[in-house]
């Protein structure tokens, strides 16, 4: 496992020590926060994210647990029940299935079926994604899943500002939100202004603006995207980067206008293309602004296959730059 | 013993009267789903009543309740109110969760009942964190959660067994043992047939106990709250017992003799506490029809406030599936 911590300087830090930033933050502010899950306090975190917080916190609210993922995501749905407000870690999201019964059973449905008497103000984070070599057991992308569920909420940080804050927002939330972060993002570096201290968990987020096609994204096919967005610009196309965010519940609002305004669209998800974020997106925009489109939606995913070790495999299993930019260009030239 | 509930008229009276109103609120339910008043899944309690009613005696306004889908003795032995257990089975706005939740799943906020809990081994976890919770707030409220034995084959058991011991929670574990999870016989599904044994794997205090005996079961689920309120950490109190009704309404019961069945009627705790309250001259005959009487009228008011309910405007599908706010 990678623990390299970046260099940061007044306002620069990688994304993994954003996220180390915004549970400090959580823990100082709010005594019934605590963060519980495997490997947190003494190994640091799996992926480094908890790195010396035990020894700041203790072991009362760096909790390192069993290898029991219904049993601690459980109990971190009863403590919020009961009035805590805590951040349960999900080593990555493979993991999170082990748990899926709390999370689907209980999380996202105690409320409802209770006629409103509880709410589960939890936050579960886990890692997600590919492009590690980590096989198919460490690499999918299952936050469509977990979007797929009335009742819960489901957040993608894809730059460090949002890892930076978006912990804040869903610790306020009264529902249970999953924070799916990236793994291939936490080494990834970013500017910080100083001004920014909060954000919503409510809107997608134009990253670079553009007239010719709308490139819809999430996570760390985002900073991919901006790269296809790059090389099109050089071809004279411009792509507007449109980073979701929040894929639970979607920002149509925002999606909308940006796809009547260029009037092509391509959906990037790291998630299998069969039944995915991309695919609801792509289902809204035909229900509601089919008439807005000049050309078919496109979507860029993974292939349907576990994503598999080997690096040349794995690269042509993700979606990538080169494929964005294929997608885009052909919805715009007709090439 | 200190231990042992004290027996006095009142108490006798108490126990005997609890456990006849959950047997007679059963009989009506069965009555009204028949009439097709109450729909769904329809879980019943007979047979089974000293244990909710024995372990509810001994627990504080301040303890957290989890219950299975078979909840309606939980929830009456707790004091939630029969009108708004009946409007719920109704589907009436008036239930104890809107009619949002039916027979399977009763909430009430307000006397700690985090619901009756579908998913077998479901509610485990929550019980552990709701401890977690009382624990850290240093409230000295704990969290009783009940669970039939066919949740000791599932992970979740096992995984909560170990987190509550591990943390030293205030968790007391009630397995209800009445010898079948649905149809499956207990020596199908487990190893070790013996329930309470599995809770020293997990270094817990552990007992089992006569569960179609209330007295037995306050004496020993006291044993149990005393131990958890001392700091002691978890307890595990298996109580043994018996389903005389079918698993739901839908169980032609091809499993189980007819004998078996009988065997253990013969034990049925509400006959023997009656008879119990006679021979020692705890209950007059006026007292006990006077019981009776309470009861009944009890059960009617619950079906007429059901009857009067109303329905949740369509409009309110989606309210709480998102939370605007946490509730105080």
């Amino acid at each position: 496992m990678n623990t390299q911590t970046g260099t940061p300087g007044a306002n620069r830090m990688t994304y993994r020590e954003a996220c180390r930033q915004a549970i400090r933050d959580a823990l100082i502010a709010d005594p019934r926060t605590f963060l519980m899950g495997e490997d947190v306090g003494l190994y640091g975190g799996c992926y480094a994210v908890s790195k010396g917080l035990l020894q700041e916190f203790g072991p009362g609210r760096i909790r390192d647990t069993p290898l029991a993922e219904a049993a601690f995501v459980g109990a971190g749905i009863g403590a919020a029940m009961a009035g805590m407000r805590p951040i349960v870690e999900i080593m990555t999201c493979n993991f999170s299935l082990l748990a899926l019964d709390q999370i689907m059973n209980n999380a996202a449905t105690i409320p409802h079926m209770s006629g409103g008497q509880f709410a589960v103000p939890l936050v579960i984070r886990m890692a997600t994604g590919g492009g590690r070599q980590l096989a198919a057991q460490h690499s999918h992308s299952l936050e469509g899943w977990f979007a797929h569920i009335p009742g819960l909420k489901v957040l993608a940080p894809g730059t460090v500002e949002d890892a930076r804050f978006m912990l804040k927002a869903a610790l306020a939330d009264p529902n249970p939100v999953l924070i799916f972060e990236h793994i291939v993002l936490y080494n990834a570096e970013g500017e910080l202004g100083p001004a920014v201290t909060a954000v919503d968990i409510e809107k997608a987020r134009i990253r670079r603006p553009g007239r010719d096609v709308s490139i819809l994204t999430y996570g760390n096919s985002l900073p991919k995207s901006l790269e296809a967005a790059e090389t099109l610009a050089g071809e004279g196309i411009e792509a507007e980067i449109v980073d979701l965010r929040v894929l639970r519940p979607l920002d149509d609002a925002t999606i909308f206008e940006s796809v009547a305004r260029t009037r092509r669209c391509v959906i990037v998800d790291e998630g299998w293309k069969s039944g995915s974020v991309s695919a609801e997106i792509a289902a809204r925009l035909s229900e509601h602004r089919f008439f807005d489109l000049d050309a078919p939606i496109r979507r860029v995913c993974s292939r349907e296959v576990p994503v598999p070790y080997a690096a040349h495999m794995e690269e042509a299993a993700l979606p990538q730059a080169s494929q964005v930019v294929d997608a885009a260009r052909s919805l715009v030239t007709g090439k | 013993m200190t231990d042992k509930p004290h027996l006095d008229r009142e108490h006798g009276q108490h126990l005997y009267r609890a456990m006849l109103r959950i047997r007679r609120f059963e009989a009506k339910c069965a009555e009204l789903y028949q009439a097709q008043k109450i729909r769904g899944f329809l879980h019943l309690y007979d047979g089974e009543e000293a244990v909710a009613v024995g372990v509810m005696e001994t627990l504080e306004d301040r303890d957290t309740i989890v219950a299975t889908y078979r909840d309606h003795g939980h929830a009456l032995a707790r004091g939630l109110p029969m009108g708004a257990l009946m409007a719920e089975m109704f589907g009436k706005v008036e239930g104890c969760a809107r009619g949002r939740g039916g027979s399977m799943h009763f909430f009430d906020r307000a006397r700690r009942f985090v619901g009756g809990n579908a998913i077998v081994g479901g509610g485990l976890p929550l019980a552990v964190g709701v401890a977690l919770a009382e624990k850290e707030r240093a409230t000295g409220g704990l969290a009783a959660c009940f669970f039939g034995e066919g949740a000791a084959g599932e992970g979740e058991f096992h995984e909560s067994m170990n987190l509550a011991e591990l943390w030293d929670l205030p968790v007391l574990f009630v397995c209800e043992n009445n010898l079948y999870a649905m149809g499956v016989p207990l020596e199908l599904a487990e190893a070790e047939t013996d329930i309470s044994r599995k809770a020293a794997a997990y270094r817990m205090p552990g007992a089992a106990v006569d569960g179609m005996n209330p007295v037995a079961v306050e004496a020993a689920a006291r044993r149990a709250v005393d131990s958890i309120r001392s700091g002691a950490g978890p307890y595990f109190l298996e109580c043994r017992t018996y389903r005389f009704r079918p698993h739901s309404m839908f169980d032609a019961q091809l499993y189980r003799t007819r004998e078996e069945i009988d065997h253990w009627k013969e034990r049925d705790p509400i006959p023997r506490t009656r008879k119990w309250l006679e021979e020692n001259r705890m209950a007059s005959a006026e007292e006990l029809q006077a019981i009776e009487a309470g009861v009944d009228a009890e059960i009617e008011d619950a079906v007429a406030f059901a009857e009067k309910g109303t329905w949740e405007s369509v409009e309110d599908l989606e309210r709480f599936v998102l939370m605007d706010e946490v509730p105080q």
